[in-house]
């Protein structure tokens, strides 16, 4: 069972590192705010062939390709929004790496606001009875 | 010959830690010194035999015994000598065995401490943590033996074997690992300290001030552990990130957070008597979270770079010993908490206050942490679909949560036990205030591209700087003694550690430098006041790879920098790796990484440039941090046996 | 009661942990959100054949199985019998999608290992590949007489996986088409 585990590992490594062969030469860009644009963007997608890295660290030829039309969707107008929709639709919601607020990712990001805002209180209540420890105490020395 | 003695070592660990669990708690139990005296003698024994069959492990690396199933697959004959060492901790059986005997390192530190003439530790107390470590040793040892055997044969043996991970092969990795078990595993520690008060049923101040030193210990291994993966990851990942927010860094992370709470929670329940309960949780928690660890990257729950080897049939086992260790302790607190005393009452402005705001916002960091590396898992569990956490979730919460704790830490320190008065701590502060506001201003007029986000940054560092200085500057000229308790010294070396982290961090995430450019030999870049030539690319031979190495002349203004000489490698199992370069500096590192050849005729590559200002304080701030700990639990009252003399004003 | 507390998320946590374990080993498997949506529109060169372009209005009416592959790709050539013995077995049509891949090196490849393929779409710039959202080779897709995609399978298909998961959904295809 490790076995066959490992070997498959090894033929899918080998795969992945024979995506190297075709190299294609580093994106162009228009000008250095549509690079720092870029750069923020890809940062928040995820590659789906290393499964943790992000798109702009990837040496994979997916996301090569992928940095490639993200790129030409930028040069034609498309905004942030646009494109993320374009990969979502393609590859799932996996390749946000900022999951989006919607109702399956409530919890997510209202969850530790509301165990800060549970916490406060229940600290607040906890200090007020202190002090007020504190001063019977003090009274009754 | 070697896999059997390993075994039969391995097979009596594990009866040595039955007998090291069950005697000291019958003779607390019946007050019988014979019989408490057995866990000291099972826990040297235990130590004994696990570090023979470590030993013996070792010993097949170095001479290569494939026989053996884990050394054939993490070694080859290739390998050089220095990763024989590192591959036995480099793969899932062999680094359960390096917990084990770190664990085993600690228990007998806390063996050789508690037996010593002078020790504070009450007998049945000392006997108590032997069992509560001897019982989680066990749980491992069993696991071990049982599941992930590293001396299991392979017949006929093979003539070679495959090869350690290549992203393991590195000096940075062999100290990495033991350090970060170090803290890990020394948690164990502080648990089995609130364990054996939690059974012995005194739940005082006592057993805080003796499991304190032990913490401080674990955290600053802890500390300096999740530091230098950091740095390897720098480097050795070839994209110049220092930190992913990947689950297996966030598994380190979580009980680095719940440490840092205990500490600091510690502090109040040592000095005042209070919140005896939220410490015994604490203390918990952050050796569950340890434990919590070792499941993630163990039993492949979670997708991570990091899970080199893992497999689910093995979690199940973990997540049993989970259920057994934790829900145990909470049941046993649970049954306990009614006993426990109140502490002394303190004003709503007292370093009390300050130190409660400050165990919440880390504990909701510690939770944020772990619901997000959690998600995932949840999302799909109740069919919401596959949806991925990752940096910018982290980072934005993260980053939000710690503005008000930096904001207090100073006033933290300056603020009495007790009942202090908001006015005398501001008027304290102000000059720490007034030249932080005039650092952050010059930073925005001298610092390139710096945005709001940099001089934030830069005055939230600042302020912790000059805040905890002010502090000790202060306080030593009113005590008119040489020397303040170290108990003060750490935290304030600690706190200033913090700030350098904190300038560290944001210089680099809000004003680094990156180009990706194609480069043929004679081209040359300038990045900001560097210029970066190209003059080619050479093939070279490792010991078990083959490379190309390329040569960079870096120049400032014409004047020679340095030459960074960043390489391609590929590994004979067939892994291509990129080895960068760097320069590293205090103010900037420039670092050099090679993409994808283009064109292997023309010798043209895809080159990565960076240039990533003040990188080097994040982990300069981390060794403060480590050293503070360090300088902490050398305080002279941890010494002594009376409470009572031990409060300080 | 307020002591329990921490047991109960402890208990919550665990609960999720045993069902993430359960879950485990598909856990790198990304479900594709394309399955029962009309296959993406394209237009390819066939490999070998530039100047014949082949969309995929012209695919309709027919079920297929489409393969990614290339000639780079290890596992392809682990799947690659199964692929030759399915052709022959003449179940579904099998077109395949040339990957990113050079021509000559992909025929050469085709000649060597034998060619169970009825046409070969070339997919050199690897747009086509994205627009299916394929993430590594091979990957497999049944498309239906509609276009409309119904199951996916990432990594290599065997004899095995063909039986359990995709046969049914050919079942299931033609009891629909007997329908109309």
């Amino acid at each position: 069972m490790h076995n066959k585990q490992l070997i498959y590992l090894i033929i899918l490594l080998s795969g992945l590192l024979a995506l190297t062969a075709l190299a294609a030469p580093p994106l162009k860009f228009d000008s250095p705010e549509q690079e720092l644009r870029f750069n923020s963007l890809v940062a928040e997608l995820r590659c789906l062939v290393c499964q943790n890295q992000n798109l702009a660290d990837s040496d994979a030829e997916l996301a090569q390709d992928l940095r490639r039309v993200i790129l030409q969707q930028m040069q034609a107008g498309h905004s942030n929004r646009q494109i993320k929709q374009f990969l979502v639709e393609r590859y799932g919601e996996f390749i946000l790496y900022r999951p989006p607020l919607e109702k399956s990712t409530l919890l997510l990001w209202l969850g530790p606001l509301v165990l800060l805002l549970t916490g406060a209180i229940a600290v607040g209540m906890g200090i007020s009875k202190r002090t007020k420890q504190f001063y019977d105490e003090r009274g009754s020395k | 010959m070697i896999g059997e003695l390993g075994q039969l070592a391995l097979i009596l660990a594990t009866l040595l830690a039955i007998a090291q669990t069950v005697f000291p708690l019958i003779g607390a139990w019946l007050n019988n010194n014979a019989y408490m005296q057995v866990g000291h003698s099972a826990a040297y024994g235990q130590f004994v035999f696990v570090a023979i069959a470590f030993a013996l492990l070792t010993w097949a690396f170095i001479t290569q015994d494939f026989s053996i199933s884990y050394v054939a697959n993490n070694s080859n004959l290739h390998l050089p000598m220095l990763y024989r060492f590192s591959a036995v901790w480099g793969a899932h059986e062999g680094s359960l065995l390096f917990w084990v005997l770190i664990l085993s390192l600690w228990t007998i530190l806390v063996a050789i401490t508690s037996a010593r003439k002078n020790s504070v530790l009450p007998k049945e107390f000392s006997a108590r943590v032997l069992a509560v470590l001897g019982f989680i040793s066990l749980g491992f040892l069993l696991f071990v033996v049982f599941t992930s055997n590293p001396f299991t044969r392979i017949l006929p043996a093979p003539m070679d074997g495959a090869d350690l991970n290549p992203l393991l092969q590195d000096p940075g990795l062999i100290i990495h690992p033991p350090m970060l078990y170090m803290g890990y595993v020394g948690f164990a520690v502080a648990f089995a300290f609130a364990i054996a008060a939690l059974i012995g049923g005194k739940m005082d101040r006592d057993w805080v001030r003796w499991s304190r030193p032990w913490t401080q210990l674990a955290w600053a291994f802890l500390t300096f552990g999740i530091a230098l993966g950091s740095w390897w990851a720098y480097y050795e990942l070839g994209w110049g990130g220092w930190w992913f927010w990947d689950p297996v860094e966030n598994a380190s992370f979580m009980p680095w957070i719940a440490g840092t709470a205990l500490l600091h929670a510690q502090a109040v329940t040592e000095k005042r008597g209070a919140f005896i309960g939220w410490t015994l949780l604490l203390s918990i928690t952050a050796f569950s979270l340890s434990l919590l660890g070792t499941f993630l990257v163990r039993s492949g729950v979670l997708t991570s770079v990091h899970a080199f080897a893992s497999d689910p049939t093995r979690g199940v086992y973990i997540l049993a010993f989970l259920g057994v260790v934790i829900g145990g302790s909470l049941v046993l607190y649970a049954l306990r908490a009614p006993k426990m005393t109140r502490g002394g009452g303190f004003s709503w402005f007292s370093r009390e206050t300050l130190i409660l705001i400050n165990n919440l916002i880390l504990i909701v960091a510690m939770a944020m942490v772990l619901l997000g590396t959690l998600y995932p898992l949840i999302a799909d569990a109740f069919g919401l679909g596959k949806i991925s956490v990752g940096p910018p979730y982290f980072g934005l919460m993260f980053g939000l949560l710690m503005i008000p704790l930096v904001l207090i830490m100073p006033l933290g320190a300056y603020g009495r036990w007790k009942q202090d008065k908001l006015s005398r701590v501001s008027r304290q502060l102000l000059l720490p205030l007034l030249i932080s506001a005039a650092i952050a201003g010059l930073s925005a007029w001298f610092i390139d591209n710096a945005n709001l986000r940099t001089i934030a940054g830069v005055f939230a560092g600042s302020w912790l700087i000059f805040g905890s200085l002010a502090y000790a500057i202060q306080r030593s000229m009113k005590q008119r003694r040489k020397w303040l308790p170290a108990g003060e010294v750490a935290m304030v070396i600690a706190h200033i550690g913090v700030g350098i982290f904190l300038i560290g961090v944001s210089m680099v995430e809000t004003t680094s430098i990156e180009k990706h450019i194609p480069m043929s030999p004679g081209d040359s870049f300038q990045l900001a006041e560097y210029k970066f030539e190209f003059t080619g690319s050479e093939h070279i031979e490792g010991p078990n790879y083959s490379a190309d190495r390329g040569t960079f002349i870096v120049t400032k203004n014409g004047q020679a920098v340095t030459t960074l000489y960043p390489e391609k490698r590929s590994y004979r199992r067939g892994q291509v790796m990129t080895e960068a370069a760097l320069d590293p500096g205090l103010t900037r590192d420039l670092y050099v990484s090679l993409g994808d050849q283009i064109d292997a005729e023309n010798q043209r590559w895809a080159v990565r440039i960076y240039k990533k200002p003040f990188i080097r304080w994040i982990w300069l701030g981390t060794l403060f941090m480590t050293f503070g700990a360090l300088v902490g639990m050398t305080d002279r009252r941890f010494r002594r046996k009376n409470t009572d003399k031990a409060v300080s004003a | 009661m307020k002591a329990l507390l921490p047991l109960f998320i402890f208990l919550i946590i665990a609960g999720l942990l045993a069902v993430g374990l359960k879950n485990a080993d598909q856990k790198s498997l990304i479900p594709s959100p394309l399955i029962n949506k009309p296959a993406p529109e394209f237009s390819l060169p066939l490999l070998g054949q530039p100047e014949v372009r082949v969309s995929k209005s012209d695919l309709l009416g027919t079920t297929y199985l489409l393969n990614i592959w290339a000639s780079w790709c290890a596992a392809c050539r682990v799947e690659h019998p199964f692929l030759n013995q399915l052709a022959e077995s003449k179940v579904l049509p099998i077109y395949g999608l040339n990957w990113k891949d050079q021509n000559n090196e992909a025929i050469a490849w085709l000649q060597a290992l034998g060619n169970p393929y009825e046409l070969i779409l070339y997919d050199f710039e690897g747009n086509t590949a994205i627009d299916f959202g394929v993430y590594g080779a091979p990957e497999n897709f049944i498309v239906d007489y509609n276009g409309q995609i119904r199951y996916k399978h990432v990594g290599v298909l065997n004899q095995q996986i063909f039986e359990t998961e995709v046969v049914p959904i050919l079942i299931t295809i033609k009891a629909e088409r007997d329908a109309q």
